[in-house]
C-alpha cells in the first residue's frame, strides 16, 4: 500500500532568491500550474496558490535565500519553504494580523502589510513553523484534496 | 448581482488594453485596494480588482486568486511587461480616467457588492 501511495508521490523543489522582486512569484505560478494539471478541485488550486505565493514572497522579502518544495501525494499537498535565515526571533509575534518587518521596498509593492502568515494559515489544513535566529525557517504546510 | 465585464467597461468609460474578446466574463463582486496583502487575504474568486497599482505583482495577485479583470484607475496603464503577462494568463485589463472611490461608487451603485458580508 505504501509503495503503492509512494509512486503517485510527485515531490519537486524550487530555488527562491533573495531581494528578487521580479522574479517572486514564479515558483507559485508553477505549482498553480501542475496543480490543476493534475485534475485537483479549483478552490482547492486556488488556496494551495495563495498560501505558496505568500510564502514564495515571505522568502524573497525575509530571507537569505532558500527554496520551496511542494509535495503531492493522492490525499494531500504539501508546501514547504525553507531558508537558511535570519529566522523570526518571535514566532507568536509575526503571526499576529497586522505585524510586518518588510522594508520598503516590499511596501511599494503592495505588501508587508503584516498579512502573509495568518493568510497562510487560513488556507491550510495543517500549519507548522520552525525558526532559529541565526539558522533559518521551515514552514511546512498540508492541504487535503481528496 | 452580477455584471458582465462589458457592463463594467461601460459604466466606468474604461478603455479595453487586454482581453477585449473577454467581456462577456462576469464578476458577482469587486475589491478596490491598492494593498495586494489585503487582495490576498479576503478577495474570493470571480471578483474585479479595481486598483491604483501596475506593477506585476497585481497581475500575480490576481492569477494566484483567480480574479480574471482588472481595473486600472486614474487613467493608469502598466508597461508592456505586464500587459504582455496579462495576456499570457488570459486575464483582461481596464483602464478608466476615475478615481478608485469614484469606480468603486459607480459599479457599487449598479448593484456589484463588495463580499464582506454587510448590506
Amino acid at each position: 500500500m505504501l509503495t503503492d501511495d509512494r509512486e503517485n508521490i510527485i515531490e519537486l523543489s524550487y530555488p527562491v532568491s533573495p531581494n528578487d522582486f521580479s522574479a517572486a512569484g514564479d515558483v507559485s505560478s508553477k505549482v498553480k500550474m501542475l496543480l490543476k494539471h493534475l485534475g485537483i478541485d479549483a478552490a482547492i488550486v486556488r488556496r494551495a496558490a495563495i498560501a505558496c505565493y505568500e510564502a514564495e514572497l515571505n522568502l524573497v522579502i525575509h530571507s537569505y535565500g532558500g527554496s520551496i518544495t511542494l509535495i503531492v501525494s493522492p490525499k494531500e499537498i504539501i508546501i514547504k519553504a525553507e531558508d537558511t535565515g535570519p529566522g523570526i526571533p518571535d514566532i507568536e509575534l509575526a503571526m499576529t494580523a497586522g505585524y510586518s518587518t518588510a522594508p520598503e521596498a516590499a511596501r511599494e509593492l503592495g505588501f508587508g502589510a503584516g498579512m502573509g502568515l495568518p493568510n497562510i494559515k487560513r488556507c491550510a489544513d495543517m500549519f507548522d513553523i520552525q525558526s532559529q535566529v541565526g539558522q533559518g525557517t521551515l514552514l511546512t504546510i498540508i492541504i487535503h484534496h481528496d | 448581482m452580477s455584471l458582465a465585464l462589458y457592463e463594467v467597461k461601460d459604466i466606468l468609460k474604461a478603455e479595453v488594453l487586454v482581453g477585449s474578446d473577454l467581456l462577456d466574463r462576469r464578476v458577482d463582486a469587486a475589491c478596490g485596494s491598492d494593498l495586494m496583502s489585503d487582495v490576498l487575504s479576503f478577495v474570493k474568486s470571480h471578483t474585479l480588482l479595481l486598483t491604483g497599482l501596475t506593477n506585476q505583482h497585481v497581475i500575480r495577485t490576481a492569477e494566484v486568486l483567480d480574479v480574471s479583470a482588472i481595473v486600472f484607475v486614474r487613467g493608469k496603464v502598466p508597461g508592456q511587461d505586464i500587459i504582455d503577462m496579462a495576456v499570457e494568463r488570459s486575464i483582461v485589463l481596464l483602464s478608466t480616467s476615475y478615481t478608485l472611490f469614484e469606480a468603486c461608487g459607480k459599479l457599487y451603485m449598479a448593484g456589484l457588492p463588495g463580499k464582506s458580508g454587510q448590506a
